[in-house]
């Protein structure tokens, strides 16, 4: 494939991550999976119950896709560590979302104990993918402290406010030396594919798709809206100006 | 003795000797998609059987759940 995506060394055939949380029922939320074409999907990591012991995320999804455990919830970084080093035993991959939340009313990330967290994995060979805030210092020091790709922010989760500061996304994408997935926020197919064309690598989102009225028509949506997106981002887009450009020849026109 | 320990936050009592112990008192025989940590390390499923539990021991089983 000419426009691969490589997320810490591996090749991926979607730049759509998805998540697996808030679907109607688990056929709608596998059949959304599918419809997405998404490889890599989140799981939480979560203390057991006896009621829900029997339905195993990993029986369901743990052949077909790529699970990606989240440190979701975690408020410190010592949490986040724990968390995912259980996610690593549990699912048998060192592939960690970091999620570090310092406000529990808009789920904004806490910076400093994200990027402690970042650093410990990184040094226990981690592969580590940060949520963050929407800020290029943040996400260069999280790139410099070793993360494999950073995950700004849209918009607060689950909002589906899109992208609150394109211009910031932007800028993360053109400075970033690691790939840029676009995390949170998303609301519908034009905010997935307005990602892309900022320049993000891939987006990842979950609450668009499960609560959409049709998920699994959501789920398709978002992957036309990503490929669409990165194939303008790699066509080139016109440059804005402020004043019209006709589009019709200028000459030959009758009466003049 | 009243010796206690936490699983999962919620204080009981202290009657399984091992790890593997208590989960199978709490019905989790496989080790497909479960972690343990005992004290804040992980005690990875091929110690579970050797993994002695002790007075005022916090235990976390941990399984993945959906997430976004």
């Amino acid at each position: 494939m000419a426009d691969e995506f490589t997320l810490a060394g591996q090749a991926l055939g979607s730049r759509l991550l998805i998540g697996t949380s808030g679907y109607p029922n688990r056929k709608v939320m596998l059949d959304a999976i599918s419809a997405s074409g998404a490889e890599v999907v989140t799981v939480s990591i979560r203390r057991i119950s006896l009621e829900s012991y029997a339905e195993s995320m990993v029986d369901l999804l743990g052949g077909r896709w790529r699970l990606l455990p989240n440190t979701a919830g975690c408020a410190t970084a010592r949490d986040a560590v724990l968390t995912a080093k259980l996610a690593r035993e549990a699912l048998g991959t060192d592939w960690i979302k970091v999620e570090v939340i310092g406000d529990r009313e808009t789920l904004h990330p806490d910076v400093e104990q994200l990027l402690r967290a970042t650093e410990e994995l990184v040094a226990d060979g981690f592969t580590v993918l940060p949520y963050c805030n929407d800020d290029p210092v943040t996400c260069r020091k999280l790139a410099d402290a070793g993360a494999a790709a950073v995950m700004p922010l849209g918009a607060p989760i689950g909002s589906g406010l899109g992208i609150c500061n394109p211009r910031a996304i932007e800028h993360i994408c053109a400075r970033s030396s690691v790939p840029v997935i676009l995390d949170a926020g998303i609301g519908t197919a034009s905010d997935a594919a307005l990602a892309m064309e900022l320049g993000c690598s891939a987006v990842l989102l979950n609450t668009a798709v499960a609560r959409a009225g049709d998920p699994v028509a959501m789920a398709a949506a978002m992957r036309a809206a990503v490929d669409g997106g990165r194939l303008a981002r790699l066509a080139g887009r016109i440059p804005r100006v402020t004043h019209a450009e006709p589009s019709s020849p200028q000459l030959g026109l009758i009466g003049t | 003795m009243n010796a206690d320990i936490r699983v999962n936050g919620q204080p009981e009592p202290l009657s399984a000797a091992t790890v593997a112990e208590l989960l199978r008192s709490r019905g989790v025989t496989a080790p497909k998609g479960v972690a343990v940590a005992v004290n804040g390390e992980v005690v990875p499923s091929s110690r579970w059987e050797e993994h002695r539990l002790g007075a005022g021991d916090e235990i976390e089983i941990v399984r993945p759940f959906q997430g976004g």
